[in-house]
């Protein structure tokens, strides 16, 4: 499953979907959000998303990690809008038979994401505001 | 004769033009890297991002794909999902 959503990451309904009965593993991901950046305070993220698009580069990731590994079942959610501390901005889970394939699995697809999907993050500081990654 | 693209703006790019989508006229037959000069050109803080990449119909493209009215094109700056 991949989707984008505005509302907050429900983690329960993630692992129900995620339960199989061939299932050794189950690993999680959960990306949150961090009270500071370079030392300087976070207030809040704001995240925006080219919606079709970032479905579409998710959905290849979630292909080639089942190309690459023997996965049962995987759920791949990114919010977008704004969000506050401690917040889960991005949840990957995986099922697999055995632990291995699972931890390596959800390592490469959020670790993709973070270098194909568009998806942006603005750190809204308490002096400030960046766009991540944005300038050299 | 021109030819006039619209052209969806995200993030930083989005900030920079103070619009979510421009319709920019490019000369005939133009590809990605005729708009990418175009709007470094039009907004010279652009030429300051790191990079800046275009999606056409949803897909990245190349410096040399074709662009036509009918397309979605969009500009991705740097991305920083997760």
């Amino acid at each position: 499953m991949i989707a984008l959503t505005t509302d907050p990451i429900d983690l329960s309904s993630a692992y129900k979907y995620l339960q199989s009965d061939e299932a050794g593993a189950i690993d999680f991901f959960l990306g949150v959000v961090r009270n500071n950046t370079a030392a300087r305070p976070v207030d809040h993220l704001e995240y925006e998303a080219y919606g079709r698009m970032a479905i579409s580069e998710m959905q290849k990731i979630a292909d080639e990690a089942c190309h690459r590994w023997k996965i049962l079942r995987y759920v791949v959610i990114h919010r977008t809008g704004t969000l506050r501390i401690g917040e889960i901005a991005v949840l990957i889970g995986v099922t697999t038979p055995h632990r291995a394939d699972a931890f390596d699995a959800c390592r490469y697809i959020i670790d993709t994401i973070k270098q194909t999907v568009p998806i942006w993050k603005k750190e809204v500081l308490t002096d400030g505001e960046v766009w991540v990654n944005a300038h050299p | 004769m021109n030819e006039t693209v619209n052209v969806l703006l995200f993030g930083i790019t989005r900030d920079i033009t103070g619009q979510s989508a421009v319709q920019c006229s490019l000369p005939t037959k133009p590809n990605v890297g005729t708009l990418l000069g175009y709007l470094k050109q039009q907004y010279p803080e652009m030429a300051g991002i790191r990079s800046l990449l275009v999606a056409v119909n949803g897909e990245y493209a190349e410096n040399d794909t074709p662009l036509h009215a009918q397309d979605e094109i969009a500009i991705i700056p740097p991305v920083s999902g997760g």
